[in-house]
């Protein structure tokens, strides 16, 4: 079977600085991925290369190969506002425009040229709200600002917004460690119910939050990529004993 | 292995450790005393073995709370949660070899009778073979050592036959002397009860192997052969 994205050798630089250490991994179309190692260890470095975020990086270098359905996303040919729409991204801090919840959303369908009838449009932010489990939260107040949400909401108003552009593989990196309990656990039943039609690949320092969303995880330590496995083996008889000093916290 | 970064933890484990090593003391010299009673047969050693094995319950129960709070408090993960969920298990297992004991120790009294029977010799060499299996067992959590946990599950079948034999010397016995019957009834329990205490050091080995290794001991048992064949 053909992966969503396929990662081959692929090593990162700043500089003379080497973030990334020939990581190969592959990421399926119905799967969750939990990236987690200690901080410095490269895991948010690499998800940014999923999508080319490094590129806004001066110093940055990637080499190796990445590969979203086949095809090359460093290939000369590749328009990078494309990828950056079939691979969306959410951030640790919610980052919603000063602009309004309707807005927000409507943005990405807009200047993709996805929608331009109102009506398509309306229909397009209601289901990405709807997907993002926020619809029954705002849907009397869409002309009000993102930014006057609570973070959890606003982290939700961000996920839509991603939703929007109907991409394919959705990135988080650390999408929950600015918002508290009740907050996080409404994105990880989102991630729950996202999974299958997105590709997920989710950043966390929480353990417990990697055990609990993803099917998969990836231990990181110096740029490297000690063990990708199944989430449930890593957890309970992981193969490294890097793996194992870092998730029952022998950590040094 | 090294330490935790948080201390506390492994002052956790470590005393959970130690309180299945006094269980398992605990169960040792109860089916010591409980055999020494049956033996001379002395009523009043029987009794003391059936009420200290309260003190084997009562550490299961401390077992069982620090496990569900470790668990609670610390989120113990891979190794470590295997650890502390053998732990609770073995916990409940050697509570049962302290009753298996604690039953020798009751049929003392019905035992105890005009006649002398011969083949109650043969028990006390079962009995610290059952007991040896349960040392190991214990030896090898406290070591980690899937090897010798390994070792004990091997043992099973030499105690395994050790009771097949005592049990049909017993029942010639009863043939033989038919006004003993009721106690070497008895005394057959006893045997039993003692290749039951071997299966429990054989599950305490099981889940020792499990603990260190992350594998069940049966799935790597399955190689070739299946265990249809082998039977």
């Amino acid at each position: 079977m053909t992966h969503k994205i396929s990662a081959k050798d692929v090593s990162v630089f700043y500089g003379a600085k080497q973030a990334i250490d020939h990581v190969s991994i592959d990421v399926d179309q119905d799967n969750v991925v939990a990236f987690i190692g200690p901080s410095g260890c490269g895991k948010s470095t690499f998800l940014r290369t999923l999508n080319r975020m490094n590129d806004t990086v001066a110093s940055a270098r990637v080499t190796g190969e990445i590969l979203l359905d086949g095809e090359d996303i460093y290939a000369p040919s590749m328009d990078v506002v494309q990828l950056r729409a079939r691979v969306g991204m959410v951030f640790q801090k919610p980052n919603p425009f000063p602009k309004s919840i309707y807005e927000n959303v409507a943005y990405g369908p807009r200047i993709h040229g996805l929608a331009t009838a109102r009506a398509d449009l309306d229909l397009m932010v209601e289901q990405s709200l709807r997907r993002a489990g926020l619809w029954d939260e705002v849907k009397d107040r869409l002309s009000d600002s993102g930014t006057a949400l609570s973070g959890g909401q606003q982290q939700r108003l961000c996920i839509a917004r991603a939703i929007a552009v109907d991409p394919e593989v959705i990135l988080m990196d650390e999408p929950c460690s600015a918002l508290d309990p009740i907050a996080t656990a409404k994105i990880e039943e989102l991630i729950h119910g996202l999974k299958g039609r997105y590709a997920i690949v989710i950043v966390t320092h929480n353990m417990q939050q990697a055990a609990r969303v993803s099917q998969q995880t990836a231990f990181f330590h110096l740029g490297q990529l000690v063990e990708f496995g199944r989430t449930g083996d890593i957890f309970t008889n992981p193969r490294e004993e890097r793996t194992r000093d870092y998730i029952t916290g022998r950590y040094g | 292995m090294v330490d935790h970064t948080v201390k506390a933890f492994d002052a956790d484990i470590g005393q959970l450790r130690g309180m299945i090593s006094q269980m398992g003391g605990l169960a040792e010299d109860a089916i010591a005393l409980a055999m020494q009673a049956l033996q001379r047969p002395d009523p009043a050693l029987a009794a003391r073995v059936r009420a200290d094995d309260k003190a084997i319950d009562a550490i299961e129960s401390e077992v069982e709370r620090l496990a569900v709070r470790i668990i609670a408090l610390r989120a113990p993960m891979a190794v470590d949660l295997r650890e502390v969920v053998a732990a609770l298990k073995i916990a409940a297992v050697v509570e049962r070899i302290g009753d298996y004991a604690k039953n020798i120790a009751k049929r003392v009294p019905m035992i105890d009778g005009e006649h002398r029977i011969e083949p109650i010799s043969l028990l006390p060499s079962m009995a610290r073979m059952a007991s040896d299996m349960v040392r190991a067992a214990l030896d090898a959590f406290a070591a980690r050592d899937p090897e010798a946990a390994m070792r004990v599950v091997e043992s099973d079948a030499a105690l395994d036959d050790f009771y097949d034999s005592i049990f049909r010397t017993l029942v010639t016995y009863m043939v033989e002397n038919p006004r003993t019957i009721s106690q070497v009834a008895h005394l057959l329990f006893v045997a039993k009860n003692l290749e039951r205490i071997g299966d429990h050091a054989t599950n305490v080995a099981e889940m020792v192997y499990f603990a260190a290794t992350g594998t069940q001991m049966a799935d790597r048992d399955r190689g070739g052969a299946t265990s249809e064949d082998e039977r």
